[in-house]
């Protein structure tokens, strides 16, 4: 839960831009937001709303030919600006105090190393061990993230696993120095059903053993409604919501977050029909004047059409969203 | 130099520089043509090739001196470039500049022709083995097989021992009929991925002969690498052609082609360089025009993200 | 390993047949072209016991079919005809010419492989840089130029201009064979230089620009993320883990570089005065010695069959997923 002592992981008016052949793509336009020791902060959003990028900018990891992430942007961790740090600063963060997880476990793994060779070197890298030690500490790291076999299986090649597995070894690999920081890019959203349920209960385990704080990115409620002890919903480059995931569920402020939930198919509801959200993301070259929301949103007025909304607070604690009916809540047309 | 071919050169210049500006403007920003146009060797290249094939077609016109004219053989002989001739003479006494140009016709000209040839044939091939498939597919790719496992140049060495001065069309069909392997192989390989859908079948249902399906859907998907196929086989055309010419088994004089003009320089190279340098020079621009060219058409039909 | 041993014999079994179905198409071509096969033409007589040795081994007078299994025994013992125009047996000018040609070829290789690798590598760590840029063009420029051109280029400036490399020929004529084993070593090595060095620039400039292109591949793809998110220096990224992956291609690459070694064997033997098979097979057309230009013919497509599987099979042995998909 939240702690008192501040945000382990602060992001200050991020911005990722990213230059195409159509102008330029503001994939990340201003998102802010902390990440306190221990919790696990979800961050959910369709595909576009910026999340991964935003993800990847923690690390740096953003091509940056394509990419570029604008001054004034400050991501703060530990007291110091991992944006402004060098490369050798960095690197001694990667993999170390900050570790990442992504989305394909088997394209995110080198195909010509073996996967215990592949966790060793994180040892290698960072703890400075010989490498029969970080060999030992890569198949005890396989034992710790519930692979069977671990000896065995150390000296397979990422194809010849399965893609549960090769999550495991990704965990693997990012737990190995004891990170703070944890971040999970739809670490889930390529596997099987049941096989998802599984590493989110891993990642649970492991989170609560080590004392970690989590940053889960995924485009699934469930997940966040089960694992998430507070949630950022981001849309068209910015965070349009943020609450404690109960106060999130239960009472949603902004209509983006509400048309979420409520396209979600329930196994208790009746027969009614599925509803979703009209219209479509709209491209990061020409983000909507005013609201980017208010093209596909049921409420809308003239404000919404011409004022972009700030992050306002909602009435519980620790909720704000960015949406004009937070001020003028009789807006709020009935459904 | 005198004032009309000065004024032809300059001409053939604009006229290259211009043409290469419309194309560009037309271009739309995203899309082939705007990615073409994005790479800069590309755009030069476009310019290399259109000067020196305007100044081809105009060779009368562009070059200040007959080509074959060997006004002073013993006093005028491998003289280093000068105002009156830009880039020398040759050890005959004929100005360089103008054999270049006229070299032009002959070694562009090989290089175009024998790639329609190579193309024609590989395409054709191509297509009837990856739609008939079957023993027709596997004979014809036996024999691709072999095309590939001999050197080009050893083919081109077989077929030339035959003739004591091999004309110009032999050697431009000799050209073609060896370098059409790669592209058949290309060509196969999209229509045998053409033959497994269902439109095929419902073509054929409406009646549709073999030879229509092919032109009418194998082709336009398999244009954009056909195209960067032939522009990259241009270069290598005119390189084997140099070669051949060098050797004395390609273009015979008194016909200059690039080729032979790099030859003929050889013997004097200590003391008249530039007799082998320039036309060398010109064909490491044309053929790496060629290239960049063939590359940036690549790009443009299947853009990889973010690549130079 | 049982299947991987499988794709062995299968894989040299089509080789086999490419060289069979070249051997035949020559036979072909041979029997089809002007004049009599294995004779030379009638304006170059020759010695009358010889003609009536090649028509024994040969059954010049005998049906196609007779003399199609001929020449295939006559090729499987070694016995390729009788070049007229150096008045020996095939066999025997190969036997003197194919080592010259390897020695340039193979030294031509190492430098193609060894530059071209160094400055795939730079070009791709560079990638959109200023040097990139002007080296790429460079690279291009050098692909792009005629390997014979290049030949006298280098001619001139080191040998004509600044005399510290002979013009041509392997050896020092005259002055070789006085020479104690270590003169006559860098003796070879002195007149290597040129010839191998142009074959090499050419060639490496063609594993440059492909091995730039399969590096900045590999470097888009997933995996170079993870390792750069794991805080691995940005040297070992490349060098390492994306490198290993864009080098299978190269040693498909090497294979392939053969067909390329031999062309270029011919242009730059001829320039260099190099006593190689290339040049035998230049001055074999112009003395329309047709059997020594068919023998050569046949033996620099075995040569690149052979570079093929080669290739082939070590590629096999370096990457672990073709090797499970064999078996």
């Amino acid at each position: 839960m939240s702690d008192a002592n501040g945000p382990l992981l602060s992001i200050r008016d991020l911005k990722t831009y990213f230059v195409t052949g159509a102008g330029s793509a503001r994939a990340v336009d201003g998102v802010s937001l902390e990440l306190y020791p221990g919790e696990t902060l979800g961050i959910v959003g369709e595909s576009g709303s910026g999340k991964t990028v935003t993800s990847l900018s923690v690390l740096r990891l953003v091509p940056e030919p394509p990419g570029h992430i604008m001054p004034g942007s400050l991501i703060e961790f530990e007291g110091r600006n991992l944006l402004t740090l060098s490369p050798g600063e960095l690197r001694a963060v990667r993999g170390n105090q900050i570790a990442m997880v992504f989305q394909e476990p088997m394209s995110s793994l080198n195909p010509v190393f073996t996967v215990g060779e592949q966790i060793a070197e994180v040892a290698r890298v960072h703890l400075k061990v010989s490498k029969p030690e970080a060999w030992i500490r890569a198949v005890d790291m396989l034992n710790q993230v519930g692979v069977p076999d671990a000896d065995r299986r150390a000296y397979e090649y990422p194809h010849q696993l399965s893609g549960g597995t090769c999550q495991r070894v990704m965990i693997a690999m990012a737990l190995m120095c004891h990170p703070k920081v944890l971040i999970a890019d739809e670490p889930t959203t390529a596997l099987d059903v049941t096989v998802q349920a599984q590493i989110l209960e891993l990642l649970e385990k492991k989170q609560a053993e080590m004392g970690m704080a989590v940053m889960l990115i995924t485009h699934d409620l469930g997940i966040v409604a089960g694992a998430a002890d507070r949630v950022v919903v981001m849309y068209a480059g910015q965070v349009v919501e943020t609450a404690g995931t109960t106060d999130l569920f239960a009472g949603p402020l902004h209509p983006y977050t509400a048309g979420l939930l409520a396209s979600v198919p329930r196994l208790d509801g009746g027969r009614g029909e599925l509803t979703g959200i009209p219209g479509t993301v709209p491209p990061a070259t020409s983000w909507p004047v005013g609201c980017r929301f208010h093209p596909r949103c049921p409420h809308a007025w003239d404000r919404c059409r011409t004022q972009e909304p700030p992050l306002l607070e909602g009435p519980r604690p620790g909720q704000s969203a960015r949406c004009w009916m937070v001020e003028e809540p009789n807006r709020r047309k009935a459904p | 130099m005198t004032a009309r071919p000065t004024i032809a050169l300059v001409g053939a210049l604009v006229l290259a520089m211009g043409a290469v500006e419309l194309l560009r403007l037309r271009a739309r920003r995203t899309g082939s043509g705007g990615r073409f146009f994005a790479h800069r060797s590309a755009v030069w290249g476009v310019r290399i090739l259109l000067f020196f094939t305007v100044a081809a077609l105009l060779a009368p016109l562009v070059a200040p001196y007959d080509p074959a004219a060997q006004p002073g053989i013993v006093t005028l002989q491998n003289m280093p470039p000068s105002w009156a001739h830009p880039l020398g003479t040759d050890a005959y006494s004929s100005d360089i500049w103008s054999r270049l140009v006229y070299g032009g016709r002959v070694s562009l000209g090989i290089g175009l022709l024998a790639t329609l040839v190579a193309m024609s044939v590989g395409v054709t091939i191509g297509a009837v083995a990856g739609y008939a498939r079957g023993w027709i597919d596997a004979i014809l790719m036996r024999l691709v097989d072999v095309g590939l496992a001999v050197p080009r140049i050893f083919m081109l060495l077989l077929a030339v021992a035959y003739w004591n001065r091999i004309p110009l069309s032999i050697l431009v069909l000799l050209l073609g009929l060896t370098g059409w392997f790669t592209t058949s192989r290309l060509v196969r390989a999209e229509a045998l991925s053409l033959r497994g859908r269902p439109f095929v079948d419902a073509a054929r249902a409406l009646g549709a002969s073999p030879t229509r399906v092919l032109i009418r859907h194998l082709l336009p998907s398999a244009l954009a690498p056909i195209i960067v196929s032939a522009v990259l086989s241009v270069g290598n055309v005119m390189l084997l052609e140099a070669g051949l010419s060098f050797l004395g088994f390609g273009v015979q004089p008194p016909t200059p082609s690039w080729g032979t003009m790099v030859a003929d320089g050889q013997a004097q190279l200590a003391l008249a360089p530039w007799t082998s340098f320039f036309p060398g020079l010109t064909i490491a621009l044309v053929v790496m025009s060629w290239n960049a060219v063939g590359d940036a058409l690549r790009d443009a039909f299947d853009p990889r993200p973010e690549h130079a | 390993m049982g299947g991987g041993g499988t794709w062995l014999i299968r894989r040299i079994a089509a080789a086999a047949a490419i060289v069979f179905a070249v051997v035949s198409l020559t036979f072909v071509a041979i029997h089809l072209a002007p004049g009599s096969p294995f004779l030379p033409p009638p304006d170059r007589p020759l010695d009358t016991a010889v003609v009536a040795r090649l028509n024994r081994q040969f059954g010049l007078d005998q049906p196609l079919r007779v003399q199609y299994v001929l020449y295939l025994k006559n090729l499987a013992r070694g016995n390729l005809g009788y070049a007229f125009s150096r008045g020996q047996t095939v066999r025997s000018a190969l036997a003197t010419a194919i080592p010259d040609t390897l020695l340039l070829a193979g030294t031509a290789l190492a430098l193609d492989l060894g530059l071209g690798l160094i400055l795939g590598i730079i070009l791709a760590a560079r990638a959109r840089h200023a040097t990139d840029l002007i080296l790429s063009n460079v690279t291009l420029f050098i692909y792009s130029v005629p390997a014979f051109w290049l030949g006298l280029v280098l001619v001139f400036v080191f040998a004509d201009w600044l005399h510290w490399f002979p013009a041509g020929f392997p050896t020092s004529p005259g002055l070789y064979e006085s020479l104690p084993f270590l003169g006559q070593l860098g003796d070879r090595i002195h007149h290597l230089a040129l010839p191998a060095l142009t074959l090499g620039l050419v060639g490496a400039a063609g594993t440059a620009r492909y091995q730039r292109a399969a590096l900045l591949e590999t470097l888009g793809r997933e995996f170079v993320r993870t390792a750069r998110a794991k805080g691995v220096s940005e040297r070992r990224v490349i060098l390492v883990h994306a490198l290993r992956n864009s080098l299978l291609p190269l040693i498909t690459l090497a294979g392939l570089s053969l067909p390329f070694l031999l062309t270029g064997s011919v242009l730059i033997e001829s320039v260099f005065s190099w006593p190689g098979m290339g040049r035998m097979a230049t001055d074999a057309v112009l003395a329309r010695d047709h059997a020594l230009v068919t023998a050569i013919a046949m033996v620099a497509s075995a040569m690149v069959v052979t570079g093929s599987l080669v290739a082939d099979v070590l590629y096999a042995a370096a990457d672990p997923r073709i090797r499970e998909r064999a078996s």
